[in-house]
């Protein structure tokens, strides 16, 4: 596998290096829309609904980026891609940036020539059961035959994972969510494992939810994020910050309701872009802040809207939450 | 005298007539016959009832109020959603709700009369061309609608050229996806596989060598490599920076793909043409292009219409296969469909709606064929 | 034809060659047509293995062979092809390459059989004259005929996961054999030593049997006594190996699948994506195979079956020495074409993670490497060699088959 990271690693860098000769920004303003690259379904983080709208957390941080280039959140061109495909897609520039409920890791970061531009989403891999299984521990789950999807990190963990604690499985590997979910919920296999946010969205999926429980084992640490390429600053700052905005936002508690009303908290007003002048570090028009929290809202509208409580996925906010309520989220500061 | 006693005609005994002698003659005609119609009675039995309750009995059909051209057909207070929808039997009431994805893709919806027209259009077509069968220029009536069709779809469906808004081919999808295939691919290959086929027959041997290397190669391997060496090295062939259409790629990919097939079947046409016809273009002194444009190819190409249609029709089966280069044809809008939160689980509805779809076409062509078929056969035997 | 050149030449040697006349003389418009053609096509290549180079080396993407030798680093799922090669994720690629292989061949061997004898009972059900049984024949042909293959398998494969039990519940055949969702799990043959003479043995047994076969057809040839050979072969093939297995004292154990805690364990296990692809390119292609043993039987003239039936055979020995010997001289040529359409439709197995060539080469170690150029052309090549056998063997049987005039 590592000759393997190396040898992409090292293909992806020369791709990398070739196609930022020109900025992504303008790119970007020139074309019109922003073009990101999402799950091919994954209920809550990205899926197309009726009328062909795609929603999920994973695609407001693509409309958040478009609102903030382009000023319009509607402007995103949405290439879904499963997992085996998003890297190079990024890489070969067919997207501008990828929002794929992908995992922060070294190897991503450093050897594939990308830059994860923050983390909307902190997640880690977990195991999912029939509850008519019995059983109410991973480390039970000797001899078992897990569901996973291929071209992931969830294979390597848990490969280590069963190595380091001497269980052994058989695994069904799959192409898509959709067939990963068909499998498992058949009886194809008798685990299913990936991230836990996954696995909510995935039984919630299932023919009926309640037969199915979510062990309380994390095997490991799963900060999901939107990637850029590596070599342009200004889009990766772009991107970053786009995200941070929304996460400032709640902090201050601007909705996309009370975006309009003044006030005197300099912060805010500095976030909205009535004062100060971050805008033109990063080379947007100043409204820029004001367009993601008026078209997309901030983080907790987003989270809500698409995963919380209230939704069919029903997701609590847990570590997600900020800060000051007892979560990590945490954005440095507007300043 | 003797007077003739005028008998009630006696009736044939009942295994004679009717029903009972049909089911005799056509069911239990000998013992091992009588098994075999109780095997096929139990197989239907185990099969149909289950089937029938899924998709009717058990099923919901709660579709809210449906406005059909203006007609507005209640057939429940308000629609369905996914959690009183049932999970015993089909939920239809999904289909509908998804019904504009499964036909359009990501079309725009204020643009949906552009796809209409075309598929309007394409009905119109079948209707047109049998009514000028007799008519004097149904030749040039024809080749008009050859040539026009395409442009007038072309410029609909991709829009631009000032007149509509532009629509990029990654919004296309869904049936419409899978009928632009289709038929751009039978368009294209169609005069490709036309020259592949003359130039097989051909005496110049550079030309025959090159037509029957592509043919045996391309016939020889699968559509999926085709098609993968469409995506991932056809980019590779062009000069570095051109930029090329996913879905452009995958029609160059399918269009070489059929011509070869199509190639063949043209042969076996020209080579049903008896020696005489061409010695007698030859005779009165036919250029070879006069000689197969104005002789050989109209009678070539007459035999060989119903392999035409046969080939076209498996072509339609292999658009399929382009959800495996992630184009959102109809069978790809079921994966991507069954995911939305507010619809979660309803993936079999999805395929079985689509396999629905793809079955009334395809059996519909494949009927078309067959009537060809006979209709060819008489014209042959007079 | 000739005329037209004599004429042309004619003229030339009276006028001396000018341009006219070569644009008018056929070898001359001829020659010059392949050389445009041959300027064109290899121009084209050219242009693009230059640009493929080009490419290459701009992005960086390696080429060459080198990479079969890498470790792979990923799961296939355990079939044939894994226990064969011994596959581990820490083998190379090439394994891969050789575990899809062996995947891709088990499914067409299996397909082609199972599609040819269903195939050849629903072409002859369609022919029959029960009314029922040869509308349900006509019924299939027109249901899955008319369905794309992909969708098939996809349901042929969710139906197989869904309808069969738990492990818990599997149905079991006198607790040997078990089926369930995860499969069909059969007895593992465990060779031990002196196995080998056992299977040696049995080789013997059929060429000896061939020889007592010969010896007895000289025989009958020659004085025109008749004898029946089965009983020396069946001693030969059956009864030479039993003894030698009993002398062994039974060399064979067999690994029989157990009920673990959560699954099946031991035995051979044939995955319910092989079963679910190959009944799925069986049923498809058996369509084809019934039309073309259907009109097979409709191309044998109708007084062949009067004939039989004079002389007193009945409809089964007439459909078995007389109908079907003739219409499969008609059946075979199509029928061979459709097993090399399963062979090259056994690639859509990528659509349920079956790790036949395209999807375990093909597919993952393409996106795995990226080097598209060599492993499509690898998977491409092992396809043109399949259908290089295929039509082989086509000409073969059409040789075979021909009418021998005498």
């Amino acid at each position: 596998m590592k000759q393997l990271l190396k040898l992409s690693a090292a293909s992806l860098l020369v791709v990398g290096a070739l196609s930022v000769q020109a900025s992504t920004l303008g790119d970007v303003q020139a074309k019109g829309y922003v073009s990101c690259g999402v799950s091919k379904g994954l209920a809550g983080f990205s899926s197309a609904d009726s009328s062909g709208t795609w929603t999920g957390v994973d695609v407001d941080v693509c409309r958040a980026v478009a609102a903030a280039t382009l000023g319009d959140a509607q402007k995103v061109k949405f290439v879904p891609l499963t997992a085996k495909e998003r890297f190079t897609a990024l890489q070969s520039g067919e997207i501008d940036m990828l929002s794929r409920n992908t995992t922060w890791t070294i190897t991503r970061d450093a050897s594939l020539g990308l830059n994860f531009a923050g983390v909307n989403y902190y997640d880690g891999q977990g195991f999912m059961v029939k509850s008519s299984l019995g059983v109410s521990s991973a480390m039970e789950l000797s001899g078992a035959a897990v569901c996973i999807q291929a071209g992931t990190t969830t294979e390597l963990n848990l490969a280590d994972w069963g190595k380091a604690n001497g269980i052994e499985y058989n695994s069904v590997v799959s192409d898509t969510n959709a067939q990963t979910l068909t499998n498992y919920d058949a009886g194809r296999c008798d685990v299913l494992t990936t991230d836990a946010s996954g696995l909510y969205s995935m039984r919630a999926a299932a023919s009926d939810p309640s037969e199915h429980v979510v062990l309380p084992e994390i095997i490991s640490k799963e900060p999901l994020g939107p990637v850029v390429r590596q070599g342009d600053d200004q889009w990766f700052n772009i991107v970053r910050w786009s995200l941070n905005a929304m996460i400032t936002a709640e902090e201050l508690g601007v909705t996309s309701a009370t975006v309009d009303e003044v006030t005197n908290n300099p912060e805010r007003e500095r976030l909205m872009g009535r004062s100060g002048s971050t805008h033109e570090y990063v080379g947007l028009t100043p409204d820029w802040t004001y367009q993601i929290v008026k078209q997309v809202g901030n983080y907790s509208e987003s989270f809500e809207r698409n995963i919380g409580i209230n939704t069919p996925i029903g997701i609590a906010r847990g570590v997600n939450a900020l800060w000051t309520d007892g979560g990590i989220l945490y954005s440095p500061p507007f300043r | 005298m003797p007077v003739f006693d005028q008998q009630e005609t006696r009736k044939p005994p009942i295994s004679q007539i009717g029903a009972v002698l049909w089911l005799k003659t056509n069911l239990f005609s000998s013992w091992i016959n009588s098994i075999l119609t109780f095997a096929s009675l139990y197989l239907l039995y185990i099969m149909i009832p289950p089937l029938l309750n899924w998709m009717i009995f058990d099923a919901s059909f709660s579709f809210g109020t449906i406005n059909f051209f203006g007609f507005e057909i209640k057939f429940s207070e308000e629609m369905a959603t996914n959690d009183n929808c049932g999970r015993v039997g089909a939920c239809w009431p999904y289909i509908y709700e998804k019904l504009y994805m499964y036909t359009y893709g990501f079309y725009p919806r204020t643009e949906t009369w552009r796809p209409n027209t075309v598929f309007a259009l394409t009905g119109l077509l079948f209707v047109i061309v049998p009514l000028v069968k007799n008519y004097k220029y149904k030749n040039r009536v024809t080749l008009s609608l050859i040539i026009l069709y395409p442009l007038i779809s072309y410029v609909l469906i991709a829009g631009g050229f000032g007149l509509l808004t532009p629509v990029a081919t990654d919004q296309w999808g869904g049936l419409l996806l899978t009928l632009i295939i289709a038929s751009v691919g039978i368009i294209v290959s169609f005069p490709i596989g036309v020259l592949l086929a003359l130039g097989r027959q051909s005496n110049l041997k550079v030309i025959k060598l090159f037509s029957t290397l592509f043919i045996e190669f391309i016939r020889a391997v699968p559509l999926i490599t085709i098609l993968f060496m469409a995506s991932f090295v056809l980019p590779l062939f062009l000069e570095s920076g051109n930029y090329f259409d996913k879905l452009l790629r995958a029609l160059i990919g399918i269009a070489l793909f059929q011509a070869a097939y199509f190639a063949e079947v043209v042969r076996g046409g020209l080579q049903a043409i008896p020696r005489g016809q061409y010695e007698a273009a030859d005779a009165i002194g036919l250029s070879y292009f006069q000689k197969n444009v104005l002789i050989i190819l109209p009678q070539a190409l007459k035999i060989s219409i119903p392999n035409i249609v046969g080939s076209s029709i498996s072509l339609f089966k292999d658009t399929t296969l382009v959800l495996i280069i992630g184009l959102f044809d109809m069978l790809a809008m079921v994966n991507l469909t069954s995911n939305d939160p507010y619809w979660l689980g309803r993936e079999t509805e999805g395929f079985v709606f689509v396999t629905m779809v793809m079955w009334a076409i395809l059996y519909t062509m494949s009927r078309y064929s067959r009537k060809l078929e006979l209709r060819f056969n008489t014209e042959n035997k007079n | 034809m000739k005329k037209i050149i004599l004429d042309s030449l004619g003229k030339s040697q009276h006028r001396g060659l000018n341009f006219r006349d070569m644009l008018y003389n056929n070898e001359a418009r001829a020659f010059f047509f392949q050389i445009v053609t041959f300027v064109l096509v290899v121009g084209l290549f050219y242009t693009a293995i230059g640009n493929l180079f080009q490419n290459i080396e701009e992005r960086g993407i390696n080429t060459g062979f080198t990479f079969l030798k890498n470790r792979a680093g990923f799961d296939i799922l355990p079939f044939l092809g894994n226990y064969v090669v011994d596959y581990t994720p820490e083998s190379s690629n090439f394994s891969v390459f050789y575990v899809g292989l062996i995947n891709t061949l088990v499914v067409a061997f299996v397909g082609i059989i199972l599609s040819t004898l269903i195939g050849l009972f629903i072409g002859i059900a369609r022919l029959s004259n029960n009314y029922l049984v040869a509308k349900l024949a006509g019924g299939y042909i027109e249901l899955f005929r008319n369905v794309p293959i992909l969708l098939q398998i996809l349901f042929w494969y969710n139906l197989f996961i869904n309808l069969f039990p738990h492990p818990k519940q599997s149905f079991a055949f006198f607790d040997i054999m078990f089926l369930n969702q995860r499969g069909l799990y059969l007895p593992k043959p465990i060779p031990e030593d002196g196995f080998l003479l056992v299977a040696l043995s049995l080789l013997v047994g059929i060429i000896a049997s061939y020889f007592v076969k010969q010896h007895y057809k000289k025989k009958h040839e020659l004085t025109g006594i008749h004898t029946s050979t089965w009983p020396f072969s069946v001693a030969l093939i059956l009864g030479l190996p039993i003894i030698i297995f009993l002398v062994l004292g039974s060399p064979l154990q067999f690994d029989i699948a157990v009920l673990g805690k959560f699954n099946l364990r031991g035995g051979m296990n044939v995955v319910p994506e092989f079963l679910a692809l190959t009944f799925a390119l069986s049923v498809y292609t058996a369509t084809y195979i019934a039309e073309a043993i259907r009109s097979g039987i409709e191309a044998v003239d109708k007084g062949q079956k009067e004939a039989a039936a004079a002389i007193g055979l009945t409809p089964t020995q007439s459909l078995k020495l007389i109908i079907l010997p003739q219409a499969l001289r008609v059946a075979i040529p199509p029928t061979i074409n459709q097993y090399l359409n399963l062979t090259k439709n056994s690639s859509l197995a990528t659509a349920i993670g079956y790790p036949e060539l395209m999807s375990a080469f093909g597919g993952t170690v393409l996106n795995q490497v990226g080097q598209a150029v060599e492993i499509l052309a690898m998977a491409m090549l092992v396809y043109l060699v399949i259908s290089l056998f295929i039509s082989l063997l086509l000409n073969y049987v059409n040789n075979k088959m021909a009418i021998q005039g005498r």
